[in-house]
């Protein structure tokens, strides 16, 4: 069974986590308040990881990070190394990747808060973000949770993208999804099996909680 | 009623057809991809029976016969998979063949500072190189072959930490084609693909550096149509199938497996 991918794994979804939930949060209330006549063509960019094939998604980015790409030789010029086959590179495929499946219950929670009591704190004068710290975000919380918990569960299973630009360097992209698909080719049925078990167990268990918060088992 | 008869006549027709002209499915390893496509194609021409082909990782295949898939024959790029199966009653063991020698190269793409054809494996400990793609040594027999290639020309320990492992050959040509890796270790039979030809340069890396890397055909005992199958096998041996095998870079197989 192999630590170090499992551990690699675990630090990509919390670092992708966390990075999702600081970008997630205004992109999720632009998308739940916005009123842009064109604000369904955003929403559709931002769902696309959902319905692409990972290995499209993975395609791209690859070409992307490329020296032949504007983008990627502007990494290479501020950072003097390209983005593929590097850690940093997964953080950020995977947060193109967990993006829709963080955004949509954040949005969703923002959408259902009571607008009377968003009302309620404007007429009072309190600023939007204030309301929106105040008042929204604790009436979201389940949702928040929610996205969180997904991007991170989202993340820690991740396969295809990974597969595509990581390269499979041990301890530096060799995540545990990639680990396991290695013992099961190099016929380690064993190894993988116990791998994966942990993986298992690791994802139900993130998936009890999201369905616990949001059954309200424990008040909050 | 009258649209029937056309119909049925038109229906009638076309199961006789199928029933005179077999269709096997293949599975093959990816380095197999385009000359494997061509020698199918010319067999559908010749004998008008048909081959639907499907290429992917041997250690794959390996797995899929296992678990019931029901592949007409299956092309692996290592010899060890076959002969698993056979052991395991999974596959007929006097059908066993080796159809080719699988060769390595060092390859950079085309606008790459890179010249191997003149360096040769000291293109690898170019500073130019931050990257170099092989097939994961773990599982893909190209890979396998590249990492012992570096070992026993002494490269090894200084390139490991530059390498970056595809899933299988033709996904490490991508990591060099697409220039993510700076220089990459792909098959003699991808670098001569229609694909890949124009957009770089090879060296062969030499052949006594690698063990050799056997590749091997068997029909699995599960196969739908054995006797289509058993034919297909038989045009591999015709001098037109070798043909575009060697062109491709396959070197002709020791005679016994």
């Amino acid at each position: 069974m192999s630590w170090q991918a499992l551990v690699l794994s675990v630090k990509l979804a919390v670092i992708v986590s966390v990075v999702l939930f600081v970008i997630g949060m205004p992109i999720a209330y632009w998308t739940a308040y916005s009123r842009w006549r064109w604000k369904f063509l955003v929403e559709s960019v931002v769902a696309l990881p959902l319905v692409l094939p990972p290995t499209v998604l993975g395609f791209y980015l690859l070409v992307a990070m490329g020296p032949r790409s504007p983008l990627g030789r502007l990494w290479l010029r501020a950072f003097g190394h390209s983005l593929s086959f590097t850690f940093e590179g997964l953080v950020v495929a995977s947060i193109i990747y967990s993006l829709p499946i963080t955004v949509q219950p954040f949005a969703a929670a923002f959408r259902s808060v009571d607008q009377q009591l968003v009302q309620a704190s404007a007429t009072l004068g309190v600023a939007r973000l204030r309301t929106f710290a105040r008042v929204i975000v604790p009436l979201s919380y389940a949702g928040i949770i929610t996205g969180m918990v997904l991007s991170f569960a989202h993340t820690l299973g991740e396969f295809g993208v990974v597969l595509m630009v990581g390269g499979n360097i041990p301890g530096v992209t060799r995540t545990v999804s990639i680990d396991i698909y290695d013992q099961v080719q190099s016929l380690n049925y064993s190894v993988a099996n116990q791998t994966a078990l942990v993986l298992l167990l690791a994802s139900f268990l993130t998936l009890s909680v999201v369905y616990a918060v949001n059954r309200k088992v424990w008040a909050l | 009623m009258k649209i029937l008869r056309p119909c049925v006549l038109v229906l009638i027709a076309l199961v006789a057809r199928s029933a005179q002209a077999g269709e096997i499915t293949v599975a093959a390893a990816s380095d197999l991809t385009f000359a494997l496509t061509e020698i199918a194609q010319r067999f559908e021409k010749t004998t008008g029976n048909k081959v639907r082909l499907s290429f992917g990782s041997s250690g794959n295949f390996f797995a899929q016969i296992q678990n019931g898939a029901r592949f007409d024959i299956f092309f692996s790029a290592d010899v060890e998979y076959p002969r698993k199966l056979v052991a395991g009653g999974l596959a007929i063991g006097s059908t066993l063949q080796l159809y080719g020698v699988g060769r390595i190269v060092l390859w950079a793409p085309a606008g790459s500072p890179l010249d191997v054809g003149k360096m040769g494996m000291k293109a690898l400990l170019d500073p130019s190189v931050e990257k170099i793609a092989i097939a994961n040594p773990a599982h893909a027999p190209y890979g396998r072959a590249a990492k012992a290639a570096l070992e026993n020309l002494k490269l090894y320990d200084q390139v490991h930490s530059k390498l970056v492992l595809g899933e299988n050959i033709s996904q490490t040509a991508q990591f060099v084609e697409s220039g993510n890796a700076q220089i990459g270790i792909l098959a003699l039979s991808l670098a001569r693909a229609p694909t890949l030809k124009d957009k770089g340069r090879y060296w062969e890396i030499p052949i006594d550096s690698y063990p050799r890397i056997e590749q091997a055909a068997v029909i699995p005992t599960a196969a739908r149509d054995q006797q289509v199958a058993r034919a297909f096998l038989e045009y591999l041996r015709t001098p037109e199938a070798q043909a575009i095998l060697r062109d491709y870079g396959f070197q002709a197989p020791p005679e016994k497996p």
